[in-house]
């Protein structure tokens, strides 16, 4: 995979704080790179020094080969980038708003008018397109700030908080347009939204003071749950008899743990826990058969993100 | 430094001007208070003299409130809609984004200048001007704009609040117009040496314009304006830089 994006011993301080604490990674062509963390982690103040908003107390951040120190103009022109809230001139409309974004890219005649266009469809402008800029919805403007962040077709895309205050159905258009574009370039994304990761990111990123904490797929992150890989069963019985098939499924081999979910109304609910790497998915449905339980629900943890998120960001203190 | 990224920046900051009621009120007021002041309190008629003397006379104080008012938008306004995160991460330098909008203030307040028009009008009609004359004034007159608008510019880039933009513009294009002063220059002329009274005199928009508005454009009133903007603007370029995150 080509490297695009690196980044190198990134430090930023204001003042006496440090926001971002030596921070290092690279993203290649065709990942779609999610920045999780608490707020005030340090993900908007990455992003800002990777775009050259800011410049970094230490460390270099290379795009395509070009130093942000360096050629700043170079690694601008390859970056298209949506800072938080999407900000863009509130007089203008979003037609000569784009067409400014587009003269200031370098982009002329024939082509500009063709990228503008594609754009506008992309992002679905068409219906607000001579409206200003300041009465548009949140969404409306959303949908703005994207399109002029692609509006170049940059190979290196930055999203801050692309989604945050949309509503469900502008939330998964803006994940189709992150997915279809994910290809051909390399996006980098913040977000709090963790089944945003799981929708559109092929890797993730835990930070927290400044901090990496955990690098990995949305699957290698959520096998650090506790929930990973353990069984949740429901099953239709008389409560009385509950004692004694808790006692059952403990005795299976490879089961660490069991927690009750629910127990009332002759429905019990059991959540249990395999021990380290181990599957027991076998083992406790070849075992409810053998009892002929009757089984309402019996399924597989992939492990929950937000657990893992929590467990993270939390143990720092 | 990239021409065509100028024009480009300049077009939209000049076009946000009129898409907005600010040009509307600013030149309607510019113009009404123009009128008042050269026919009201500069006695355009009882002076007898076909000239626009009353009119240039009292643009430094006319600028003294409204270019302030101007300015102050220019760059807090980049940063209270966080458009100036956009402005900074397109591929411009910021010499570029601040030559650009600084060109488009003065572009429109030249515009303003040139709606007075009616004025010169007026004293062509009713007298013999010289016309040289009035032409060295309009020139003098947008110069001193454009120093005004410098040091707007600069303090504009220091805080996101426009009020504490426009209250500190006034006051120091102030103490520009005033070190030039009789009051203030009989006060230092009793016990300070020539030379110090002559460089406080120096510093005044007040001696380099009227200068220019007798008539005599002498290269060093021009080049006193002219590097007093590129001073300015300098300093604005530095502020961006070190407080654009703030």
């Amino acid at each position: 995979m080509e490297t695009m994006v690196e980044i190198k011993n990134l430090c930023k301080q204001f003042g006496p704080l440090t926001a971002v604490d030596d921070i290092s990674f690279q993203v290649g062509k065709g990942e779609v790179l999610g920045f999780l963390g608490p707020n005030g982690a340090g993900k908007s103040t990455t992003m800002k020094m990777v775009t050259g908003f800011l410049t970094p107390s230490a460390g270099t951040v290379t795009v395509d080969g070009y130093d942000i120190a360096q050629s700043p103009l170079k690694v601008k022109e390859r970056i298209g980038y949506l800072p938080e809230g999407a900000p863009a001139y509130p007089d203008m409309t979003p037609a000569s708003f784009l067409e400014f974004v587009a003269q200031i890219r370098g982009l002329r005649g024939r082509e500009k008018y063709r990228r503008i266009d594609d754009t506008v469809m992309r992002v679905n402008l068409e219906n607000v397109l001579y409206q200003s800029i300041d009465t548009l919805s949140k969404g409306f403007k959303r949908r703005v700030g994207l399109a002029q962040a692609i509006l170049h077709d940059p190979e290196v895309l930055i999203l801050d908080e692309p989604t945050d205050g949309l509503d469900p159905n502008q939330k998964h258009e803006v994940r189709t347009l992150i997915t279809d574009m994910a290809k051909e370039k390399v996006i980098i994304l913040s977000t709090h939204i963790l089944e945003e990761v799981h929708a559109v990111c092929s890797r993730a990123i835990i930070i927290a003071n400044g901090k990496i904490l955990a690098d990995g797929t949305p699957s290698d992150l959520e096998a650090k749950s506790q929930y990973h890989n353990s069984v949740t069963i429901t099953l239709r019985a008389a409560t009385k008899k509950s004692a004694e098939m808790r006692q059952s499924l403990l005795k299976l081999p490879g089961v660490k743990k069991l927690e009750k979910l629910v127990e009332a109304d002759s429905t019990l609910s059991y959540q249990i826990f395999p021990e380290a790497n181990r599957s027991i998915i076998g083992e406790v449905s070849q075992h409810a058969r053998n009892q002929q339980w009757e089984v309402e629900e019996l399924h597989v943890e992939k492990g929950h993100l937000d657990e893992v998120f929590r467990t993270i960001t939390t143990d720092l203190s | 430094m990239r021409g065509n990224l100028i024009w480009v920046l300049f077009k939209r900051e000049l076009s946000s001007y009129f898409a907005t009621p600010i040009a509307y009120v600013f030149i309607i007021i510019f113009l009404f208070l123009s009128g008042i002041f050269t026919f009201h309190l500069g006695n355009f008629f009882a002076r007898g003299q076909a000239d626009l003397m009353p009119f240039f006379n009292f643009h430094p104080w006319l600028y003294l409130f409204l270019i302030p008012a101007l300015a102050m938008r220019l760059w807090a306004e980049e940063r209270k809609s966080s458009t100036i995160e956009l402005l900074l991460t397109f591929p411009i330098t910021i010499t570029e984004a601040v030559l650009g909008k600084f060109l488009a203030v003065w572009a429109f307040t030249a515009i303003a200048l040139f709606l007075t028009f009616p004025m010169w009008i007026s004293v062509n009609y009713l007298g013999n001007p010289d016309n040289a004359v009035i032409m060295a004034g309009y020139f003098g007159s947008l110069l001193m704009a454009g120093a005004f608008l410098s040091i707007g510019a600069c303090m504009s880039a220091l805080t996101k609040n426009q009020v504490i933009a426009f209250v500190v513009t006034v006051v120091v294009c102030l103490a520009f117009i005033l070190s030039g002063f009789p009051m203030v220059l009989d006060f230092f002329n009793g016990w300070a040496p020539q030379i110090i009274v002559n460089a406080i005199s120096s510093f005044s928009f007040l001696t380099h314009f009227n200068a220019i508005t007798k008539g005599v454009i002498d290269l060093r009133d021009v080049i006193y304006f002219i590097s007093l903007i590129a001073f300015w603007l300098f300093a604005t370029a530095i502020l961006i830089e070190m407080k654009k995150a703030d």
